[in-house]
C-alpha cells in the first residue's frame, strides 16, 4: 500500500529512548516509524476511530478535560483555545509546523518520523472542531518532513483516513500539506496566517486578539504546534483519566525536550512535565549525564532562545510551565541550551540577539531599529570598542521596546515581584521583546564580563557604531 | 529565465485547487519556480501573478520576504552553515569560518565554478546534533572540520546523488484523487457541515 520512495534517507538523529512513559515518541524505536505498515501495525489510526465513535462535542470534552497544554511555546490549554471559536463556518485548522525557535528540535522529529501520528492527530481535531479542511504548515527548510507527510498523506487518503468518507462514515475532512519559505517571524499565529494567505509573513495588527475568532481569511481559525496534535491520538485511545496520571496536576502528559549545548549527552527526550527537574535532566545518567568535561554550568536557556536564561539557582525547579514561569521565564518550545563555564556570556547574548535582528520581520519601529542596535552595540562590546555608557545603552533600548522591570531570573526576588511574565511590549508581536531576555539576562549577572571587556576596549573606541559592526 | 513549463502549469493548477483563495498559493508555486529554473525567475513571478491572479507586485511583495527565494542563480549546492546559539556552542562558527577559507567565499557569495554558495543560518533545528549544516536544506550532523572537507569532496566528485537541486524540495508532493477530496470550502461557503450538525447533541 505505502508509496514511500525515500527510505533511503536517514532518519533525524538525536532522540533517546530513555525510561519512562512514551505519548509521541512511542514508534520512534522502529527504523520503519514513518511508514502506514508500521503506524498501522502499532495502534495507527485507532485514536481516530475512537473518536468517530463520539460526538464531536464529547471529543472536544476529553481534550480539555485531559489539559492538553499547547507544546508551540505559550503553553496555553488546547481545549480552551478551540472553545474561542464562534459558531460561525467555514472554519479551519492550522498546523503549525514552522519550527525554528533557536534551540527547538521536536516537531521536526515528529513530522519525519511518524507524520501517522500527526495527520491522526489533525483529524482527530478537524472532527471535533467541525471542520472540513486543515492546512499542514511545514516549515520550508525540511524537505524530508515534507516528503514523509506527502507520502503519509497519499497514503492515508488511499486508505480512507483522510479525505471523504472517512473511516466509511460520513465525516469529509480534507488535510493540504503546505510549505514555508523560511521565516522564523512565521511562527506567530497571525504571521501564519498571513503567510498561507500568500502575503508577507507579517503578524496582524490587534484586535482581533484570537485567530479561532478571526483567522485565516478572517474566518474562526485554530492554530495548533505539531507536538500538540501529535497527543491526540494517544488520549483518545487511552483517555483523559490516563493522560492525567503522567506529569504534574497542572501540567498532564509528557513533553519532548531537546537538550543541546555542553552537555554529555545531548538529545530530544520526552519526559513527564513537572516530574524531572532541571538538574535531573542534565546531570542524571536517564538523560544528559552530566556537563561536558565535568565542566561548571554557567548558565542555560530552559525555553528557547526568546526565554530568559537560567542559572545553577533555578536546577531545581521542576519542568512545566507554571513553574518556570514562576521563576521569571519560560519553558517555551521545550529548547534547552546548557552552557559551560567555558562560555563567554556577551558573545552567547550577542548571537541570540543577532537572531532576532536578522529574523525581525520590519513592520513595528521599536522592534526593526532596536533589535539591530542591540546587535551592533553588543559585536562593538565584543569586538573591543565598547563604551562605559554601552550596558546602560543595552538596557535603555530594551526597554523601548519591552517597558518596565523584565522579570528574568537573573534579577533575583526583586525583578520578579515588578512584573510578571511575559513582559509588556511596544510592539505588535512577542518578537522584538524576545530579544530584550538575553540581554537583561547576561548583564544582571554577568555584569562584570561586559565591564572587563570595556575597560580593555582600545583608545578608538570613539569609532561610528555602524562602522565597527560592519552589517550583514 | 523562464516561466513555468508546461507540466508545471498543470501542477500549479492542482496546487491551487487544494485552496479555498487562489493566492494561498503563491508560496507553493513560487518554490515549484524556484524548483524548475534554481531561483525565481522575473518572468516566473509575471507567470505566477496571473495564475493566482494577483499584480506582479504582490508576488515580489511576498517573494521577497522569505528568506529561501533567491532571486538570482545559485550555486549547485547551496551550503547552509548553522551559527545560532546552539551550533555556536560546540563550533559552528569556527565550522563557518572553515567552510570560508575552503571554499574562497564569504557567505552570500558563490564560488567561480558556479558549484557552491555558502550561507551563515538561523537555527535549523537539529540542534542536538550541533554543529549542522545543510547541503540544498539536506542535514548534515556533527561536523569536524575534516567532515566538511570530506562532504565538499564527494560534492564535488558527484558522489551525493541523493542531494537533488538546488530548489527541490520534498521530492514526493502531496495529490488528493479527485474521488478521495471532501471538497474545499471558500470563505464565503457559509453552514455547518452536515456531518457536523447531525453529530451534535440536540440543544435542550
Amino acid at each position: 500500500m505505502s508509496t514511500h520512495t525515500n527510505d533511503y534517507v536517514p532518519h533525524a538523529p538525536g532522540y533517546v529512548d530513555n525510561e519512562g512513559p512514551k505519548v509521541v515518541t512511542s514508534r520512534f524505536p522502529y527504523e520503519d516509524s514513518f511508514t502506514m505498515e508500521r503506524s498501522l501495525a502499532t495502534g495507527g489510526y485507532e485514536g481516530l476511530k475512537a473518536a468517530l465513535a463520539k460526538s464531536p462535542a464529547e471529543v472536544a470534552q476529553e481534550v480539555k478535560d485531559a489539559v492538553v497544554l499547547g507544546r508551540g511555546g505559550a503553553g496555553f490549554p488546547a481545549g480552551i483555545k478551540w472553545g474561542f471559536m464562534p459558531n460561525i463556518w467555514p472554519r479551519y485548522l492550522v498546523v503549525n509546523g514552522d519550527e525554528s525557535e533557536p534551540g527547538t528540535y521536536k516537531d521536526r522529529l515528529l513530522m519525519e518520523r511518524d507524520p501517522h501520528q500527526l495527520i491522526e492527530g489533525c483529524m482527530i481535531a478537524c472532527y471535533a472542531l467541525g471542520l472540513n479542511q486543515c492546512f499542514l504548515y511545514v516549515r520550508g527548510e525540511m524537505p524530508l518532513a515534507h516528503e514523509r507527510i506527502a507520502t503519509a498523506l497519499n497514503d492515508a487518503y488511499a486508505a480512507g483516513y483522510v479525505g471523504k468518507n472517512v473511516m466509511d462514515t460520513d465525516v469529509s475532512i480534507d488535510i493540504v500539506l503546505h510549505w514555508g519559505a523560511g521565516a522564523y517571524i512565521v511562527g506567530e499565529e497571525t504571521a501564519l496566517i498571513e503567510s498561507l494567505e500568500g502575503n508577507r509573513g507579517q503578524p496582524r495588527l490587534k484586535p482581533p486578539y484570537f485567530p479561532a475568532a478571526k483567522g485565516l481569511y478572517y474566518q474562526p481559525t485554530i492554530v495548533n504546534n505539531v507536538e500538540t496534535l501529535a497527543n491526540l491520538p494517544w488520549l483518545m485511545v487511552n483517555g483523559a483519566e490516563a493522560y492525567k496520571q503522567m506529569g504534574s496536576e497542572a501540567s498532564p502528559g509528557t513533553r519532548m525536550l531537546a537538550v543541546s549545548g555542553h552537555v554529555k549527552r545531548p538529545g530530544v527526550y520526552e519526559v513527564e512535565q513537572g516530574v524531572v527537574s532541571f538538574r535531573e535532566l542534565f546531570y542524571d545518567d536517564n538523560f544528559c549525564g552530566g556537563i561536558r568535561d565535568d565542566n561548571e554550568l554557567k548558565m542555560f536557556i530552559p525555553g528557547g532562545g526568546s526565554a530568559p536564561w537560567f542559572f545553577e539557582d533555578q536546577l531545581d525547579v521542576p519542568m512545566e510551565g507554571r513553574t518556570v514561569g514562576a521563576a521569571g521565564s519560560m519553558l517555551g518550545s521545550g529548547a534547552l541550551v546548557v552552557m559551560d563555564e567555558t562560555t563567554d556570556a556577551v558573545k552567547a547574548c550577542l548571537r541570540v540577539v543577532r537572531f532576532f535582528a536578522r529574523e525581525s520581520c520590519g513592520k513595528c519601529t521599536p522592534c526593526r531599529e532596536g533589535t539591530s542596535w542591540e546587535e551592533k552595540v553588543l559585536q562593538r562590546i565584543l569586538d573591543g570598542h565598547g563604551r562605559p555608557e554601552d550596558i546602560d545603552l543595552l538596557l535603555e533600548i530594551g526597554s523601548n521596546i519591552s517597558p518596565g522591570t523584565y522579570p528574568v531570573a537573573a534579577f533575583g526576588d526583586e525583578g520578579l515581584e515588578a512584573v510578571p511574565f511575559p513582559p509588556k511590549q511596544t510592539t505588535i508581536c512577542p518578537l522584538g521583546p524576545s530579544s530584550v531576555a538575553p540581554i537583561t539576562s547576561a548583564i544582571r549577572r554577568f555584569r562584570d564580563e561586559f565591564e572587563a571587556k570595556i575597560d580593555a576596549s582600545s583608545d578608538d573606541a570613539a569609532e561610528p557604531v555602524g562602522a565597527a559592526a560592519g552589517g550583514h | 529565465m523562464s516561466r513555468l513549463n508546461p507540466a508545471n502549469v498543470t501542477l500549479a493548477h492542482e496546487i491551487i485547487s487544494h485552496y479555498p483563495k487562489k493566492k494561498s498559493a503563491l508560496i507553493p508555486l513560487l518554490h515549484l519556480a524556484q524548483e524548475q529554473d534554481g531561483y525565481v525567475a522575473d518572468d516566473a513571478m509575471e507567470h505566477i501573478a496571473e495564475l493566482v491572479e494577483v499584480t506582479p507586485a504582490e508576488v515580489l511583495g511576498t517573494c521577497s520576504f522569505y528568506e529561501m527565494f533567491k532571486r538570482h542563480p545559485v550555486g549547485t549546492y547551496m551550503i547552509n552553515v548553522c551559527t545560532n546559539i546552539a551550533c555556536q556552542l560546540m563550533g559552528g562558527e569556527e565550522l563557518l569560518h572553515h567552510a570560508e577559507e575552503t571554499l574562497g567565499i564569504r557567505p552570500g557569495g558563490t564560488t567561480d565554478d558556479g558549484l557552491f554558495t555558502l550561507e551563515d543560518v538561523e537555527c535549523i533545528a537539529a540542534c542536538t546534533e550541533a554543529p549542522c549544516l545543510q547541503v540544498n536544506y539536506r542535514h548534515e550532523y556533527r561536523l569536524s572540520t575534516d567532515d566538511f572537507d570530506a562532504l565538499v569532496a564527494d560534492l564535488r566528485s558527484g558522489k551525493r546523488s541523493d542531494i537533488p537541486a538546488h530548489g527541490t524540495l520534498g521530492t514526493v508532493r502531496q495529490h488528493i484523487p479527485a474521488d478521495r477530496r471532501a471538497g474545499i470550502r471558500h470563505p464565503d461557503d457559509e453552514g455547518t457541515p452536515a456531518w457536523f450538525a447531525s453529530r451534535q447533541p440536540a440543544e435542550s
